[in-house]
């Protein structure tokens, strides 16, 4: 096919629909439980971060995220670690999830480019803004909302997670636990 | 309760001598109102960690009670801690939670003050003030400052002793956690970051389970079932195999009447170091080399393993971990928990890299273990809270009457009872404490002085 202006498009699309029932996907399987399965969409070398915020004065917002590898994170690990998390709920004693929450993952305002630099071969950036709604027990409800930004792997088997930054807007938790996904 | 006595806690409330509490102290409002007068502003709370500001100039916002506050090193180096309110009309004077400044000012009618904390700054003062406004009397409100090692309590009341009278015979063991792994007293250095947030119970509960209260156990069950010790075993702890191997005394220490709380291992022999992190070399290394110094230089104390404690009222810390931690009252029903983490600031990075990743999958609420604390916590308030429920006292009686003093060991301090394993000694000695003070009513408002004026 020629690479027209219109053909660039929907190579665009079709990229964006993909991620975009990936992401779906991905979200059925969380929100109805399926940790095992959700697993398998992380790649073995995951790194799945979500640092602590900081309210900073005007030009100081380098400093505004903790930092990956070096400072106090909410989340800063691999696969093993989020098995281990997935394992402690399947226990039935993990109290802060027994009885288990109910969840809803939202995501929009996706932006999907093309991963081009050297040694990035067939991954791609996905950057979208997400909800994740949690209501457990009678009235604890939360509401995470924030942006995310992933590094998809693309194999034959389809997208897997290899990074995932989470930047949840909120500098004082406003929830007891992190105890979802995101 | 009934005529002019004023005891309304001690007894009455909080029933020691029967093992009782009433749930009220937990869940009424009066009795909360009274904690923020006469509680709070009595004790030295914990701030921060010198690390935090290493340079001149350096801030962070932190808090006391309800309140915030700033922790500054001044151009000087010196530290204060200032109530963070504009004398003028109250607005935060400091807005970011980080940062390097000199002066604080105002954003609501700019007046400006010195990172000493002086008035430096009015706008209109001829043409507003008349130069009649005496700035030297117009100070950002100024705490007392004590840094322990690095740790930096404040306290707004200036009859509270000092510090370290104020800690009492808890020296020995807030000492031991203040020591690096090597038994020395060197820098520790906190890890970038503060863990903020809100838990809907009241503030007592995490500062009486983090007292020592090796009773919950159960509520662990599930992080014990997985691998979160570096160690790579399965369970919670870093010390869990060492513990298994050793005879030992798990005691609970309780400091009267300052009412501080510790607990903590001692081992009934000098034992060899046990291998821990076998599968990381650098950091096992550094592991058995401190355990081989800390023995030489503290000889019979270093059979002393501490596991952390609550200092009176609301400032707990975790040994192994390494966590300061504050629970912030707000309110009866929420608090608002603050927690730092530290490590030696010479360590190797292998080995800050191990305990970075080990306390913020432990602790907080992200922690596999924590998070079931804070559960129960939450479940406990609610259950504190009904009507009919509030009829029935609390039970706090576990091992009441069994407390020891000057055993295992004299040197474990002179006003210091212990108890072996589970025991809620800890937590009798921590509400005695509070119904004591809450028995006396505040005589006058007290006013701490406004720091000087700039020359």
């Amino acid at each position: 096919m020629k690479a027209t202006p219109q053909n660039a498009l929907i190579d665009e699309l079709l990229l964006r629909y993909r991620v975009e029932q990936f992401y779906i996907h991905e979200a059925e399987l969380l929100d109805t439980r399926q940790f095992d399965a959700w697993l398998e969409l992380l790649a073995d070398d995951i790194r799945y971060w979500m640092p602590v915020m900081r309210n900073k004065n005007h030009g100081e917002w380098d400093d505004e995220y903790t930092r990956e590898g070096k400072d106090l994170n909410w989340f800063d690990e691999g696969k093993f670690e989020l098995e281990q998390r997935v394992k402690q709920i399947a226990t039935g004693l993990h109290w802060a999830e027994e009885p288990v929450s109910r969840t809803c993952h939202m995501f929009s305002n996706l932006q999907v480019t093309e991963n081009v630099s050297e040694g990035s071969d067939d991954t791609l950036t996905a950057r979208c803004r997400f909800i994740v709604y949690r209501n457990r027990t009678e009235t604890e409800t939360d509401f995470f909302v924030g942006k995310r930004q992933d590094t998809l792997r693309d194999g034959d088997d389809g997208f897997l997670v290899a990074a995932r930054e989470i930047y949840l807007d909120q500098s004082v938790l406003l929830a007891k636990n992190l105890t979802v996904f995101f | 309760m009934g005529g002019n006595d004023p005891r309304r806690y001690t007894g009455d409330l909080v029933n020691i001598g029967a093992g009782r509490i009433s749930r009220d102290i937990f869940t009424d409002q009066a009795i909360y109102e009274d904690e923020l007068e006469r509680i709070f502003p009595r004790s030295w709370l914990f701030i921060g960690h010198e690390s935090q500001i290493p340079d001149p100039g350096d801030f962070i916002l932190s808090r006391m009670a309800e309140e915030s506050v700033i922790f500054n090193r001044d151009r000087h180096g010196k530290l204060h801690v200032f109530l963070n309110n504009c004398r003028h009309r109250g607005m935060r004077v400091c807005r970011a939670d980080t940062g390097n400044t000199r002066k604080f000012m105002c954003p609501f009618h700019a007046w400006v003050f010195s990172d000493e904390g002086a008035l430096v700054g009015v706008p209109k003062m001829e043409t507003g003030y008349h130069n009649e406004l005496d700035k030297s009397q117009w100070g950002l409100i100024e705490a007392r400052v004590a840094s322990y090692h690095g740790y930096v309590f404040a306290c707004w009341d200036e009859e509270t002793p000092d510090f370290e009278t104020y800690l009492g015979d808890l020296r020995f063991y807030f000492d031991d956690y203040c020591e690096l792994p090597d038994g020395t007293h060197g820098d520790w250095e906190a890890f970038g970051g503060v863990f903020k947030w809100r838990v809907p119970c009241n503030w007592k509960f995490g500062a009486e389970n983090f007292g020592g209260d090796y009773y919950h156990n159960p509520s662990h069950a599930s992080v014990d079932a997985i691998v979160l010790s570096p160690a790579g075993v399965k369970g919670r702890h870093t010390y869990d195999a060492v513990t298994k191997a050793r005879e030992l005394y798990k005691l609970n220490i309780c400091v009267t009447p300052e009412g501080h709380t510790a607990r903590g291992e001692l081992f009934k022999d000098d034992y060899e170091y046990l291998p821990t992190y076998q599968e990381m070399a650098v950091v096992e290394d550094y592991f058995r080399d401190c355990y081989k110094q800390r023995q030489s230089r503290l000889g019979e104390k270093a059979r002393w393993f501490g596991h952390g404690g609550t200092i009176f009222p609301n400032v707990s810390y975790s040994n192994g971990v390494q966590s300061m931690g504050t629970w912030n009252p707000c309110g009866p029903h929420e608090t608002e928990i603050w927690r730092i983490f530290l490590a030696p600031k010479d360590a190797p990075d292998e080995v800050k890299n191990v305990l970075r990743h080990y306390v913020i999958r432990y602790q907080g609420p992200s922690g596999l273990t924590e998070q079931d604390d804070m559960e129960n916590w939450g479940s406990a308030h609610e259950g504190a809270r009904g009507t009919i429920a509030r009829r029935y006292d609390f039970h706090y009686g576990m091992g009441m009457g069994y407390e020891r003093k000057g055993w295992p060991v004299e040197w474990l301090g002179g006003d210091v009872y212990a108890t072996e394993d589970v025991s809620e000694q800890n937590q009798r000695a921590y509400y005695a404490r509070w119904a004591e003070i809450m028995d006396d009513p505040p005589t006058a408002r007290r006013h701490p002085k406004p720091a000087e004026a700039a020359e």
